[in-house]
């Protein structure tokens, strides 16, 4: 048989394979389960010898953000990763990267928590990505995977959507997807962009030399003056509107006629497909919307589906419920919506789902 | 073809690469496949798991309650999964350790002595190979030229010349195990 270019890789070793493909020029990190191999599979992969892209360990993850924010203010395209815990300290940073409208990635290998918590997956940091985590009124766009194929497709997503918008993007996997081996096929090497086509490309806004300009960029989140914090916000939020309007995305496994839909993200969203198939197999009219942007939330097709007479919505997260109050603004009233999960680093079967659809919708 | 395997033993038995392997070897033969683990403790000495799952079609749960076979390496996980083995489903485990054998008569139930066997000949290493050849003459998912192709791509370049090894240790296992009932 000839060979194929297919490798079986973990999601986490594939985001580091992702990152130096698509032209990354920086990555900095620092080591935490269930996530440690993105920067491991880098430092066997040695970029700063092929491609020239920097991988540091930095001493902290409040080192790693901030040096993630110094890079993005060059126009250099950059990243971290981290797990929950880690994340819960880099939020400051984040915050400020986005008060300064810099484009980087943040990828979160979920853990249980709260606290230090387990090193087991967990999807317990929805609230922290989706509504905050660090201070004041920003978003992140919040990309979903849920197979180790889209481990490597959002890191490269990703990247273009923090560019276009200027706004920072964050990757929510957990330690199930970072974890398992899967299939995956591998973008082709694309080369770094240049110094001179980083101050072409970015020079309205980068801190990396004037260029010949008669103004220097200066990125700041400091504003003393109140009417000069409200001209940021007020950026900051028709962007926002601007992306809610234009970058929703998700999945639909057999909605079309479906009495009855689940609503999971990443891992969850893989047992629940299982769900599906199942409920078919037992004549019960079953769907699956899987959001693959939680920020923006994909609430217009969760709003047809109650208006169009879908009796019940099930979220099933895992964690004590925290999508499931979007899933409710969403249907605004008009079908049931439940919770059901779990936490501590647990995981729901496909068949403990079914149950609980039946206990709660399928009478 | 769906095959939804689990492979549980201690921390060091080789559960996770033998997982590999097989998937990998899935991979050669243009399945689809899943490797899903226990991580964590098991790397300082306690209990190890893997789910494999092979399909001729897209994967959806990469986790399962129920298993078409199990390959149980120590007491501790037949404990945990006898009783999660499918009625009619597959159940190998190795003698060594095993005070309490399996009692389920609704499943076909096949033991190898690996253990002993990687003993009296003084190749421990081989141990996990072995066993993965008792699986495929009981469950033959993927072809022996498959699983060699997916043992060379799931090892490093330096453990290549253990390969011809390997390939006896999984033929010899597939004449070692023995149907128990």
């Amino acid at each position: 048989m000839a060979e194929k270019d297919i490798r079986l890789m973990k999601g986490n070793e594939v985001i580091a394979h992702a990152a130096v493909r698509c032209g990354c020029d920086g990555y900095f990190g620092y080591p935490i389960t269930p996530q440690s191999e993105v920067m491991e599979t880098l430092m066997e992969l040695r970029p700063w010898e092929s491609t020239g892209m920097v991988v540091l360990q930095a001493e902290s993850e409040i080192s790693s953000i901030n040096m993630v924010y110094g890079g993005a203010a060059t126009g250099k395209k950059v990243m971290t990763s981290s797990s929950s815990p880690g994340v819960s300290l880099m939020s400051e940073g984040i915050s400020y990267i986005a008060a300064c409208e810099l484009p980087c990635l943040i990828v979160n290998c979920q853990r249980g928590g709260p606290g230090l918590g387990t090193i087991q997956p967990s999807q317990g940091d929805y609230f922290q990505a989706c509504k905050g985590g660090g201070h004041g009124d920003y978003h992140l766009i919040v990309l979903a995977p849920s197979s180790v194929q889209e481990m490597h497709d959002f890191v490269i997503l990703a990247f273009d959507l923090a560019f276009k918008y200027r706004t920072p993007a964050m990757l929510l996997a957990d330690g199930a997807i970072g974890q398992m081996m899967e299939k995956v096929v591998l973008a082709p090497q694309q080369p770094r962009r240049t110094d001179e086509q980083i101050a072409e490309e970015c020079k309205d806004w980068a801190a990396c030399g004037k260029g010949g300009r008669k103004d220097r960029n200066i990125c700041t989140s400091l504003f003393l003056q109140s009417e000069e914090l409200k001209v940021l916000n007020d950026r900051l939020q028709a962007k926002y509107k601007q992306i809610e309007a234009a970058e929703a995305c998700w999945e639909e496994i057999e909605c079309d006629d479906a009495e009855y839909v689940l609503v999971a993200f990443g891992s969850s969203a893989r047992i629940c497909s299982a769900t599906v198939e199942a409920a078919r197999a037992e004549g019960i009219k079953l769907g699956l919307l899987r959001p693959i942007t939680l920020w923006p939330f994909p609430a217009k097709p969760l709003a047809e589906f109650a208006e169009r007479g879908v009796k019940g919505f099930l979220s099933v997260e895992l964690n004590a419920g925290q999508m499931v109050e979007d899933v409710r603004l969403a249907v605004n009233g008009k079908a049931q919506v439940e919770h059901f999960g779990t936490t501590g680093g647990m995981m729901v079967s496909p068949d403990d789902v079914l149950a609980e659809l039946k206990s709660k919708f399928v009478k | 073809m769906k095959e939804i395997l689990i492979i549980a033993g201690f921390g060091g038995q080789g559960v996770l690469s033998m997982g590999k392997i097989l998937a990998y070897s899935g991979v050669m033969q243009d399945f689809e496949v899943t490797w899903m683990p226990s991580y964590g403790p098991e790397m300082r000495g306690g209990t190890a798991n893997v789910t494999v799952i092979v399909s001729d079609k897209k994967i959806s749960s990469p986790i399962s309650d129920v298993y078409d076979s199990a390959i149980i390496l120590n007491q501790q996980s037949m404990d945990k999964f006898e009783s999660k083995v499918k009625p009619g489903g597959v159940l190998i485990y190795d003698t060594n350790g095993i005070i309490n054998p399996p009692t389920r008569t609704d499943i076909e139930i096949y033991a190898i002595d690996a253990a002993a066997e990687c003993a009296r000949m003084g190749q421990a290493k081989m141990f996990n190979t072995m066993i993965l050849g008792g699986y495929l003459k009981v469950k033959p998912i993927v072809k022996l030229e498959n699983v060699m192709a997916g043992l060379k791509k799931s090892l490093p370049e330096r453990a290549w010349p253990m390969l011809p090894q390997n390939e006896q240790a999984i033929l010899h296992g597939a004449e070692i195990i023995r149907k128990v009932k």
